[in-house]
């Protein structure tokens, strides 16, 4: 595998209030893996994503230091949209608009500016396509999308995210709601996509993450404990708390 | 065991009788207005100018009156509310300037009408020399409907859930697109209600526009926004109190007139209300 640096953190610290819930952050993220972070409650990794694309400063108590790169460019001298664009984001629970599906993946590209119509369609058909939901919804596309079933929305989101053409997208436990079958075809989903974009997996389901990740990160208490091949982190962890964690005896 | 289901029927009771006495208020007034009124109401008392000392004729001017002062109310009292609420529950931050803003909503609705009316009177009347006009009439009134207005768009916004925003920041919308089209379209059956409570009360005021803008008696149509006009609520006090030998039926009849115009706006916003609801779907 050629690894290429995508994302780079340095010495990433983040706060909410005064509680520290990142702790000296080094991490680097290949271009096109699919990086697995697996850890406990309260363990950093939700906040670790939304400091990727600065989701957490919805909060106004949270602040950070350190330093963040995509591809090479610290993310502080990108705007919001651009790096948002760039660095997408799949929620834990499945959240759709209460519009149609239609509308639901065209938001995107139209505060993008995209305003042809024909091109539009055919961005929403195509991030349909990619996330796997094409054949079950493209006769009713007009649905309101609260009305498809939890692992289609979640599909949706996927195709939301895709449809705005991001580089990276991550997930913060996107099956947690989700029945086995549901989970087997977001999986499946992001198997496919591996070619095309870089994709961040935060799961609390050590299992899943041993299917799916390449490689796989392990935090604990807002600290990164050990980073390896997905394979090597479950079979040899050089770390006696990761050897726990995966074991089963605690988290 | 039977003690419970006994309290339980007396709670059932006295708490249907309360809900039912809130009805009565309501109920009777209406009635007794109708009863005493309808029968002066007609078409030409609805289309016509007074005429003799106001004991004949109709109360056109007063109904155009009031309904260019609603219009006026709304056109000065709508945006400014609907955005300074959308700054403090989407934009504003948390520190001593908005929390400042807040507590002088709060405060501009405790204040009574009639202060309104005066203060008004200074400072659109005198001061800035529009004179007792429909535009000044206008301002006074806007700037009482402007709490409720503040006050009911911050709660329909509030109500929108969280997660709409997300996901609008998340794929790079920026603020006023998330606020323009994953807020806005949900909190307008709330903000319609809140502003259209506000414009009923307006109409119905007689304190802020009795400096301001209100005829005592003026049988034509006005010619422009400086223009004094008759309005519903003024006229009745006038004809109720400061006329005598009126009868009481007109009075009565423009009371009713009065209710009639406040049921309709209430109507117009009930069915735009049930229009936008058919959308929201969560």
């Amino acid at each position: 595998m050629v690894a290429e640096t995508i994302i780079k953190t340095v010495n990433l610290n983040s706060y909410f209030g005064s509680a520290q819930v990142l702790k000296n952050l080094n991490l680097t993220i290949y271009k096109n893996e699919i990086l697995g972070i697996i850890g406990p409650a309260n363990s950093g990794k939700t906040t670790f994503l939304r400091a990727l694309n600065r989701l957490n400063y919805l909060d106004a108590a949270y602040s950070q230091d350190g330093q963040i790169f995509l591809a090479g460019q610290d993310i502080t001298n990108l705007s919001d949209t651009i790096l948002r664009k760039k660095i997408g984001i799949i929620f834990a629970l499945p959240q759709v608009l209460p519009v149609s599906i239609y509308d639901n993946v065209a938001y995107g590209p139209k505060v993008h500016g995209i305003t042809n119509k024909q091109a539009v369609a055919s961005v929403v058909e195509n991030a349909l396509k990619k996330a796997y939901l094409w054949d079950e919804v493209k006769d009713r596309l007009a649905l309101p999308a609260p009305k498809l079933s939890g692992g289609q929305q979640q599909r949706l989101c996927i195709a939301r995210t895709l449809a705005v053409e991001p580089d990276v997208i991550l997930y913060d436990e996107p099956c947690s709601g989700l029945d086995p079958i549901s989970t087997a075809k977001v999986e499946d989903a992001m198997q496919q996509l591996k070619e095309n974009y870089t994709q961040i997996l935060v799961t609390n389901n050590t299992k899943q993450a041993a299917r799916v990740s390449e490689r796989c990160a392990f935090f604990l208490m807002g600290e990164l404990i050990e980073i390896d091949e997905t394979s090597a982190l479950f079979t040899r962890p050089k770390d006696k708390r990761t050897d726990d964690y995966v074991s089963g005896r605690f988290g | 065991m039977n003690a419970a289901k006994t309290r339980e029927k007396v709670a059932f009771y006295i708490l249907g009788l309360a809900a039912l006495l809130v009805m009565v208020p309501i109920v009777m007034t209406i009635l007794y207005i109708v009863k005493n009124g309808i029968g002066a109401v007609s078409w030409q008392f609805i289309t016509e100018s007074p005429r003799n000392g106001m004991e004949e004729g109709g109360i056109f001017p007063a109904i155009v009156g009031t309904i260019l002062l609603i219009i006026g109310t709304m056109l000065f009292s709508l945006p400014p509310g609907v955005f300074s609420a959308i700054y403090l529950v989407e934009y504003a931050k948390d520190n001593t300037f908005t929390r400042l803003i807040k507590l002088s909503v709060v405060n501009l609705s405790g204040i009574p009408s009639v202060v309104y009316g005066l203060f008004g009177f200074t400072l659109f009347v005198v001061f800035l020399r529009l004179g007792t006009s429909i535009l000044a009439g206008s301002l006074t009134l806007a700037i009482m409907s402007l709490p409720v207005i503040i006050t009911a768009t911050k709660e329909a916004l509030e109500t929108v859930p969280a997660s709409f925003r997300e996901i609008s920041l998340s794929l790079g919308a920026t603020k006023w697109q998330t606020v323009r089209y994953c807020v806005l379209p949900y909190a307008l059956p709330g903000i319609l209600t809140g502003t259209v409570l506000s414009l009923s009360r307006a109409a119905g005021e007689t304190a802020p526009i009795l400096f301001t803008v209100a005829a005592f008696y003026l049988p034509r149509l006005p010619r422009s926004v400086f223009d004094q006009v008759m309005a519903l609520p003024y006229h009745l006090y006038v004809i109720s109190t400061q006329v005598p030998n009126m009868p009481m039926k007109r009075s009565f009849a423009t009371a009713f007139v009065l209710i009639a115009l406040v049921f309709l706006m209430n109507l117009v916003s009930i069915i735009l209300r049930a229009h936008f609801r058919k959308k929201k779907q969560w």
